[in-house]
């Protein structure tokens, strides 16, 4: 992986995001709370792998262009969006340690949702403004789905963090688990800071105090109190990942590692 | 070989044409004309490019959308047929045609409003009154912000109490 461009690092940063987080929300696909809600954690599920797969398309292509060898190559020896998905293993996949945390309960879900949604709105916004040309058509586009997916969550954040006793201490639970993740997803691994100086992305440090301002007027609405600065696990960026990620990668994976190239 | 069409003197108007015959899998009242997914249509000796983009990142509709298109080319004598997909610039419901909007009522779906391309992040802010296809009441209100599919949202109508479909803002 190291002799790989930050370009194909960061690309797949996004990619493995977007599948890790949309495959965890397509875990509650047939056990919603309500049929509604089902359907729209599964309609979020599916906008965040469709993203992940034009990433993937993207660094797919960049990979078979620089013809080292680094990733895995799928049945026909080119490196593929499956063959990247499905053939690399825990300490390749680059997503953040939030969207890899299980489901836990609804309240817990939602919670990774408006985390990482609040977060997306901007970074998105920043690769469309950005100076490559398919990362900016891919943020562009994803751009849209991010706010939807904001508003959604923003929603039932507060509703549930407003709602009964149960639903609060709920989301109070949900937010103590998840809170220690959510500093990582500002702090910048090497390709990040290499796709910022190269005019791609925007400076994780301005998007920063966005995202608390977002988190901290759901919070407010919401009656939850916004937790202390304290200390934050990272480490996902780089391909070190809590116990979770093994079992996402050992349900997603297992197909195409018994039986190579399989379709239906 | 009999064809239909000489390629090599086919207009980029008569393939817009042959395309009507596409319809979304999903919503197969419109065709992708109408859904305005189709962005470019190049003809160069003989060879023929249809430029698409998806509606939504994740549409499983795409995939079948270019099996067709290639299909319904081919039955029209067309082989050396090209399919490229865009995203950018993003697809909005502004592309959707008058006619695909009264396609839409006419089929039980509320089509997109023409204020609501942009979704607002103001929170529990409900969209302008939607009207409902059936009775074409004002008086609804929304019971999901998701839907059958990932264009579509979930409206009720107060009057005659039939849910019906809502092409979301995008």
């Amino acid at each position: 992986m190291s002799s790989s461009t930050p370009l194909i690092q960061y690309t797949l940063h996004l990619a493995d995001d977007t599948l890790i987080l949309g495959h965890r929300n397509s875990e509650w696909t047939g056990h919603g709370p309500i049929l509604e809600q089902d359907i729209a954690i599964s309609n979020i599920a599916l906008d965040l792998i469709g993203q992940a797969r034009n990433f993937y398309q993207y660094a797919a292509k960049l990979a078979n262009e620089q013809s080292k060898n680094i990733y895995p190559p799928g049945l026909n020896g080119s490196v593929t969006e499956d063959s990247l998905a499905y053939l690399r293993d825990g300490w390749d996949f680059r997503n953040s340690l939030l969207v890899e945390q299980a489901n836990g309960d609804w309240a817990k879900t939602i919670l990774r949702q408006f985390f990482c949604s609040a977060h997306q709105v901007d970074l998105y916004e920043g690769l469309a403004a950005g100076s490559d040309k398919m990362l900016s058509a891919v943020g562009a586009k994803a751009y849209k789905e991010a706010l939807y997916h904001l508003r959604w969550s923003s929603e039932w954040v507060i509703r549930l963090g407003d709602g009964t006793e149960e639903s609060h201490a709920r989301m109070k639970k949900a937010l103590e688990e998840l809170w220690k993740f959510t500093g990582e997803l500002y702090t910048p691994a090497s390709y990040e800071l290499w796709a910022t100086g190269a005019g791609i992305a925007a400076d994780l440090s301005q998007l920063r105090p966005r995202w608390e301002e977002r988190v901290k007027d759901v919070f407010d609405e919401a009656g939850l109190s916004h937790p202390a600065a304290g200390w934050m696990q990272t480490g996902g960026k780089e391909g070190r990942h809590t116990e979770q990620l093994g079992y996402i990668l050992a349900e997603m994976q297992f197909l195409q590692r018994a039986y190579p190239g399989c379709e239906w | 070989m009999e064809s239909k069409h000489d390629s090599k003197a086919i207009s980029v108007e008569e393939i817009r044409s042959l395309l009507k015959e596409v319809n979304d899998p999903e919503v197969p009242v419109l065709s992708i004309l109408d859904l305005g997914i189709v962005r470019d249509i190049k003809v160069t000796d003989g060879a023929v490019e249809v430029v698409i983009t998806p509606t939504y990142s994740g549409c499983p509709a795409m995939d079948m959308i270019r099996m067709q298109i290639k299909a319904v080319l081919d039955q029209h004598g067309l082989d050396n047929v090209r399919i490229t997909t865009v995203l950018s610039p993003a697809w909005t419901t502004e592309w959707m045609s008058r006619e695909g909007k009264d396609k839409l009522r006419a089929y039980g779906i509320a089509p997109p409003t023409p204020l609501q391309q942009v979704c607002h992040t103001k929170l529990f802010h409900r969209e302008e009154a939607i009207q409902c296809p059936h009775c074409l009441s004002y008086h609804t209100s929304l019971i999901s912000e998701f839907g059958s599919t990932a264009c579509k949202a979930l409206y009720r109508c107060e009057d005659c109490k039939e849910p019906f479909d809502y092409f979301k803002c995008h």
